[in-house]
């Protein structure tokens, strides 16, 4: 084999590398700008965020070159004991949790906090990729199956008591690999349908959740009309699944929400979705509500106020004056949209696409599967923050905030993205070998 | 190694799903930043801040080039109501040391009288704590902000009536076509110089573009100001005025009701007016404006009334030059004329008493000024108005109303503050109807000495020396010398114009009154207003008045008149001053107004013991204030009855009001409508 001849420099994958490079730099300087009040302050000011982003990333690049002269088998190998590890850390984390922002999802040690549910994803995905490729694992059956479900819903179970709900739903990107091997299109239309109904209910009022359920059944309905008429159950099926929906989504919640629940209880969990409680599930005597979209209006003005070309760099007065909350973390995108208008707030979309697609053309080249279902992880999940965050600064989605991958300030985040890069890279250029 | 090429199914599907979110986050984009324009026009309004600059309102300067006033930088708090949303009650409350209910009512308060949108003054001239508190906070609420203007300060704190005063437009004139350029909140001049330069004196505004944080603090200018308006500051007047001389004759009446007029007889410009009481001007800027307003408004010498050009006055024998001058140029007597008066006039019967009854003390023009013989003057004014060349005494009557016009009585000169009384002049219409068309010059003989129906101003009487002095002619008695600089300024040009309103009178008839009205300097009856090295022409008065007291005419302590002018050739001052109710023209006015013209002539005063009694004496009797109350009783019923159905109209429009701001405070803080908003409960989102 030339390739096992070749040097390991030349094995890596630098397209991938530069990608990720580029974004990560693009990041600090967005943080810079974010931050940035006159001409007086020094860019070299340790004590400012873009300066601790660039600290950083001199320990991600650091960690890469630990993680990049590792031998891959030694990823596989300590794949499970890995996960134990990361759901030992989310339970101690009850323990020794430190509030951040009303989160209890931070350990601190000392002056350096961190978040073990960002860390975790990187272990989920590990012994996910190593119990789907495993020689006894039969991924078609339920068995399996349920324990691969299992496997990525424990950790994410644990991070929704944290109160951490948008990194716990991160989770749920483990589905798509699952997809990429075998997991049949009903169980993830199930699943996503379910997902998709839930969080229906709580963010979209009753009456136009009632006919987009409608809308899309008979859709359902006229889709697979052949079928129906050869087999009649599922005509039954179909108005079955309607009629679920519309009693959990129309009378059940409502129900349980106002006679069953306490109101405090109700309000926790619009809260975990970062909502105020709808004024039909508010009981008389509750605090009023509040603006609660108001990070969504500003995000929606300072981007939409950049235009074709944006405002020029260090001249958008909405991010500038601090008009968007969080604009350094999840409203990184802000920045970009404003300073930068559509040009490059579409260059920025287009080289997150070219990062997930060299990620999927990667994993598509392995010998091995546990290489290619880790990299189908490390897509999906980037892929996951890079729908939603985008979305959500938008106004597409609810604020629940996940970051934008490598872009937002925070070294948890970006120390957790670069260790699934890198792991990636060192994995992809081991890509001849067959890992046992 | 052969790299895996047979691509899997489901992988096409995953990167389609990929690819189809990067084009709905890009279509996203491109509705969002390009289709609309919303979040340009939604992103300027947040950030940008239009922050009007006031400018300096222009100084004044005495004839020496003294500063009359400073302008001082005061800081309003400006409320802008409907922008109260979110604001926390408690802390605001806190933070300006007030309590919720007064809170509640200014606001209540502002929005009726201003409405809900505009900014409305909400604390005006706040205090150096005040500002420092408030400063720090101001980004908590929302709605608030401080405008820094310039207010007046008076060092010398002389001239109220002079200067007026600055204070916030009111409603009223914001609706008159000369304050269309005005906005709610803005400072104008109110009476005197203030009202009546504003156009000059205010400059005019400035805008500048900032840039804003969150928190409402303004950051950087927008586009590094290139759109900004400077401020033009208000231009400088300078002044007749004689700081030193004004508070000088200030000093002198104090304790005293009357006033004080000098003129440059040379310019028309105005020396000096005193008012008294006179007030400091300094009580009406600021803070405090109002309620010293009411104050003073409540006063009963009425410190508020410029007597100088609104109080009327007998004139008493200070006529007497002028009824002497008429008599001359009309021909009817010539100034050699004599009349033997033994203490009386009798000729109508009803005897007018004279103070003299030596013989010969009538017996030509310039002696019986000399000794005021109230006989003469009075023959004199039958004289005029029986006139052959008149045909018959109504129009007699007019052609002496003519020449009284000329000398600028019963009509308004036009100086350059506001509020100028006529005073009254009768004419044969008046008598008309005082006398249902029957009378003769027997009724008028009064007049011919000051007395009767004649009332004139003080303003009036020493532009009616200036003329005597100047032999016919005169200027507009006015204060402004120079608009910034500028002698010729539009608003100059009437001043500027000198009024020979009787300058065809013959140089004899004007020798036989000056001379006449030295001698009363020299000889007569204001020996008190002689002054060495200068040719001092004067004339006492000592004016009867009588006020109306339940229907009941009651005669008064006689006001103490005194006009005079230096020097006689050369005029370069004349005076006219009055002290109401307190006897001999020589007593009080004749020593104000020659201590006045000494302080002028010569820069010192060395008559001090005069100096002293004239400073510490006190003339104001007690029965003023019986008379003010009574007044203010008579004035107060006719208001009344004027607006008893007034009264109706307003009522129903009040309860109308009383709605509408129910209305806004329901809005804005849930409030019940049904109570007493101040009774109510917070609401609970404030807490």
């Amino acid at each position: 084999m030339s390739l096992a001849r070749k040097s390991l420099g030349s094995r890596l994958d630098w397209t991938t590398f530069f990608l990720y490079i580029f974004i990560v730099l693009i990041g600090v300087m967005a943080v810079y700008t974010s931050e940035y009040s006159s001409f007086s302050d020094p860019f070299f000011d340790a004590s400012k965020s873009h300066m601790k982003q660039l600290t950083w990333l001199g320990i991600s690049l650091f960690l890469g070159m630990i993680i990049v002269f590792t031998d891959s088998k030694f990823f596989y190998a300590v794949s499970y004991f890995s996960y134990l590890l990361g759901i030992i850390l989310l339970l101690l984390t009850f323990v020794f949790a430190s509030e951040v922002k009303g989160s209890h999802s931070f350990i601190k040690f000392g002056s350096f906090t961190f978040q073990p549910g960002e860390i975790c994803k990187i272990f989920t995905a590990l012994a996910l990729s190593r119990f789907l490729s495993a020689g006894d694992t039969k991924f078609d059956t339920l068995k399996d199956r349920i324990i691969a479900a299992a496997l990525v819903l424990l950790p994410c179970m644990l991070i929704i008591l944290q109160n951490e709900t948008g990194l716990a739903l991160v989770y749920f990107a483990f589905f798509l690999p699952m997809y990429r091997e075998g997991l049949p299109n009903i169980i993830l239309v199930l699943a996503f349908s379910m997902v998709g109904l839930v969080l229906g209910t709580l963010l979209i009022e009753q009456l136009p959740l009632f006919i987009i359920i409608t809308v899309v059944f008979i859709l359902v309905g006229l889709l697979y009309r052949r079928t129906i008429i050869r087999q009649r159950i599922v005509l039954i099926f179909v108005i079955g699944g309607w009629l679920f929906s519309v009693l959990f989504s129309n009378v059940l919640v409502p129900y349980v929400f106002t006679k069953v629940m306490q109101p405090y209880q109700v309000e926790r969990i619009y809260s975990m979705l970062g909502q105020d409680v709808p004024q039909e599930f508010q009981r008389p005597g509750r605090k009023a509500k509040k603006d609660a979209d108001y990070n969504v209006r500003q995000s929606k003005i300072a981007i939409g106020s950049g235009g074709f070309i944006g405002k020029g760099i260090l001249n958008g007065t909405q991010t500038k004056y601090s008009y968007v909350p969080e604009q350094h973390t999840d409203f990184i995108f802000c920045g970009i949209g404003e300073q930068f208008g559509f040009v490059g707030s579409a260059v920025l979309v287009l080289l997150y696409l070219a990062l997930m697609m060299r990620i999927i053309h990667l994993a598509e080249r392995q010998r091995s599967g546990f290489s290619r279902i880790y990299a189908y992880c490390v897509a999906s999940v980037l892929f996951f923050h890079f729908a939603i965050n985008l979305s959500m600064t938008m106004g597409l989605a609810p604020v629940i905030g996940i970051t934008l991958p490598m872009l937002s300030y925070g070294g948890t985040s970006l120390l957790s993205f670069s260790i699934f890069i890198f792991i990636l890279l060192r994995l992809d250029a081991d890509r001849h070998v067959l890992l046992r | 190694m052969a790299e895996n090429t047979n691509i899997h199914p489901r992988s096409i599907l995953v990167r389609a799903l990929f690819v189809v979110m990067a084009l709905v986050i890009i279509v996203r984009l491109f509705t969002l930043q390009i289709m609309d324009d919303k979040y340009k026009i939604l992103a300027d309004d947040q950030a940008i801040y239009k922050k009007i600059v006031y400018p300096a309102r222009g100084e004044m300067l005495d004839r020496k080039g003294r500063n009359l006033l400073i302008n001082d930088i005061a800081y309003d708090l400006q409320v802008t109501p409907n922008k109260l949303k979110d604001l926390d009650t408690a802390l605001f409350c806190r933070v300006m040391n007030m309590t919720r209910d007064d809170f509640l009512k200014s606001i209540a308060k502002i929005i009726k009288k201003n409405g809900d949108r505009r900014p409305s003054v909400f604390i005006a001239s706040l205090s150096p704590e005040q500002n420092t508190r408030i400063q720090e906070n101001l980004y908590l609420f929302n709605g608030f902000e401080i405008i820094q203007r310039t207010q007046r300060r008076y060092p010398m704190g002389i001239g109220g009536h002079i200067f007026g005063y600055v204070n916030e437009i009111s409603p009223a004139r914001l609706e008159m076509e000369r304050y269309a350029s005005y906005r709610q909140g803005d400072y104008v001049g109110i009476n005197g110089l203030e009202g009546v330069y504003e156009e000059v004196l205010r400059g005019q505004r400035g805008i500048e573009y900032w840039v804003r944080d969150v928190y409402n603090r303004p950051q950087d200018p927008y586009k590094n100001g290139q759109l900004d308006t400077p401020a033009i500051a208000g231009k400088t007047l300078e002044l007749y005025l004689d700081a030193e001389l004004q508070a000088y004759g200030e000093k002198l009446m104090q304790g005293k009701i009357g006033s004080v007029v000098a003129i440059d007889p040379q310019t028309g410009g105005i020396l000096t007016m005193v008012s008294s009481p006179s007030y400091d001007p300094n009580l009406l800027t600021g803070a405090e404006l109002s309620r010293n307003y009411s104050k003073l408004y409540q006063e009963y010498t009425r410190p508020l009334f410029n007597k100088a050009t609104q109080a009327t006055y007998p004139p008493g024998s200070t006529f007497k030059p002028i009824t002497g001058l008429v008599a001359l140029d009309l021909g009817v007597i010539t100034p050699a004329f004599g009349l033997g008066c033994a203490g009386g006039y009798y000729q109508c019967g009803k005897r007018i008493g004279c103070t003299h009854s030596n013989p010969g003390h009538a017996a030509n023009m310039r002696v019986a000024l000399a000794n005021s013989c109230n006989s003469y003057f009075c023959h004199l004014q039958r004289l005029i108005v029986d006139s052959k060349q008149f045909g018959n005494v109504k129009n007699g009557l007019q052609h002496w109303h003519d020449y009284m016009n000329n000398f600028g009585f019963g009509v308004t000169l036009g100086i350059d503050i506001t509020g100028e009384y006529p005073g009254v002049i009768p004419d044969s219409v008046f008598f008309n109807k005082l006398y249902n068309n029957h009378w003769n010059s027997c009724q008028l003989t009064y007049m011919g000495m000051g007395q009767g129906e004649v009332t004139v101003t003080p303003i009036q009487m020493a532009n009616a020396m200036c003329m005597i002095a100047n032999r016919g002619y005169y200027y507009i008695p006015h204060f402004v010398k120079s608009i910034g600089g500028d002698k010729n300024h539009g608003m100059l040009k009437k001043y500027n114009q000198r009024i020979d309103a009787l300058t065809h009178v013959s140089k004899e008839a004007y020798d036989a009154i000056i001379n006449g009205m030295v001698d009363v300097t020299v000889s007569g009856t204001g020996r008190v207003a002689k002054l060495d090295g200068f040719n001092v022409a004067s004339k006492t008065g000592t004016a009867e008045n009588y006020a109306s007291i339940h229907g009941q005419r009651v005669k008064l302590d006689n006001h103490s008149v005194f006009v005079c002018f230096a020097p006689a050739d050369d005029p370069k001052i004349a005076i006219a001053v009055i002290v109401q109710n307190s006897g001999y023209g020589a007593t009080w006015a004749g020593p104000v107004a020659s201590l006045l013209m000494e302080k002028y002539l010569t820069d010192t005063v060395k008559r001090k013991p005069l100096e002293d009694r004239m400073v510490n004496g006190n003339t104001i009797k007690k029965y003023i204030y019986t008379i003010d109350s009574l007044n203010r009783v008579r004035d107060r019923i006719r208001d009344l009855l004027r607006t008893a159905d007034q009264r109706t109209r307003d009522s129903m429009r009040r309860v109308q009001d009383t709605v509408i701001v129910e209305r806004i405070l329901n809005k804005y803080y849930h409030l019940d409508t049904r109570k007493k908003y101040y009774d109510l409960k917070r609401p609970e989102y404030l807490d």
